[in-house]
């Protein structure tokens, strides 16, 4: 397996389009609350695992770091993160930034979705929308999105 | 994940989309994004290696004292993590009664163990089988290698979950017998070019294709080049 032809099959599918390009200014980042939103099918133990073409999202409980893989693509490497989960979700080094300062706080709440999708007018219309009304009720500022 | 960020941009929240993918990063144009050019399936780049996350980190956030929509390209790429060859020492066979497959399964088991104690069970097994359910999971694929249909083989599960929780006990396996965290694909490229395990998914997924099933239920099973 290369990763070469990996991305290569990705580069074939078809970008999402936008008609605009929202944009928020954020506040200092030293007084932001910071969130991780990834792709990677994410879940809790004692949460349900991600279905085939699951549209919606896991809420991650930033005190609880038992993350399990619930991706169903089989063309990536899982390894890194079995390994370290920083590798796809850097809440060690969000923590890190913390504590110097260099943001200001870590949200108490992260998000999963699953990066496995073809048709994302579901996410787009409903479960996205759901995500950013929680993380903004949740106090979050900026988002990290990190792609699996 | 551009699309996460279009939306979640509207609704006031400020993103930074990290993306390994150039077309599609600028394609769907997210308002900051940060392509690296890093293995799919490691978005932050290297596992166990703080400095290099934090520098990633430092520039996905230096994004955002931008005043308008910009992507821009982290400037260490990750492109010699397929060359890794890895190299684990197997068992060697101990019960010649066994399919090759179950006797390597059941030779691997201390490996998996050391591995999931050193790292946890973040990706091993467990999405649809435990691994002690692993061993019927074979029995079922050997069959279906000789020619059983795949619904009459007692796969317990759907067969590319099946296989996921299989090359998962692999990895953690070769994290178990490794000295360092493999590169990327190194263990994958391992499960399907040098263990039995990995040729029995290959010859029941090749079963599966030659007999007419339908495509998704068999392709899955292993990567998409396989």
């Amino acid at each position: 397996m290369s990763d070469r032809d990996i991305k290569a099959m990705a580069e074939h599918m078809e970008a999402p389009q936008f008609e605009g390009r929202a944009f928020t200014t954020p506040p200092e980042l030293t007084k932001a609350s910071v969130a991780i939103v990834t792709s990677a099918s994410l879940h809790h133990e004692d949460q349900q695992d991600f279905d085939p073409a699951d549209e919606g999202y896991r809420v991650l409980d930033n005190r609880k770091r038992d993350f399990q893989s619930g991706h169903w693509s089989p063309n990536f490497d899982s390894s890194g993160f079995a390994a370290d989960m920083n590798t796809v979700i850097p809440l060690d080094r969000l923590d890190e930034l913390a504590g110097q300062g260099k943001i200001g706080k870590v949200s108490d709440t992260h998000l999963s979705y699953a990066g496995n999708q073809f048709d994302l007018s579901a996410i787009r219309m409903d479960s996205g929308p759901a995500g950013a009304r929680l993380l903004k009720e949740a106090g979050v500022d900026v988002v990290l999105l990190t792609p699996v | 994940m551009s699309t996460l960020a279009h939306v979640f941009e509207a609704a006031g929240l400020a993103t930074i989309a990290l993306g390994s993918v150039r077309k599609q990063m600028e394609g769907a144009a997210p308002p900051r994004g940060l392509l690296c050019d890093f293995p799919m399936g490691r978005p932050m780049g290297k596992p166990d290696d703080a400095e290099f996350q934090h520098r990633v980190l430092a520039h996905a956030f230096s994004l955002l004292g931008s005043a308008e929509p910009v992507i821009e390209e982290f400037t260490e790429a990750i492109t010699e993590e397929n060359h890794e060859v890895l190299s684990c020492p197997m068992p060697a066979r101990s019960n010649d009664d066994l399919h090759p497959a179950i006797d390597e399964l059941r030779g691997l088991r201390q490996a998996y163990n050391r591995g999931i104690a050193k790292y946890g069970n973040r990706a091993g097994t467990g999405r649809t089988i435990g691994v002690d359910e692993l061993e019927a999971a074979f029995e079922a694929l050997v069959r279906v290698s000789e020619g059983t249909p795949w619904k009459q083989a007692g796969i317990p599960g759907i067969p590319s979950r099946v296989a996921q929780d299989i090359r998962g006990y692999y990895d953690m396996a070769a994290l178990g017998l490794s000295d360092h965290i493999p590169s990327a694909w190194a263990g994958t490229n391992w499960f399907f070019d040098q263990t039995e395990g990995g040729e029995l998914i290959l010859a029941a997924r090749a079963a599966m294709r030659d007999a007419g099933e339908k495509r998704p239920i068999w392709f899955y099973m292993t990567p998409g080049d396989r």
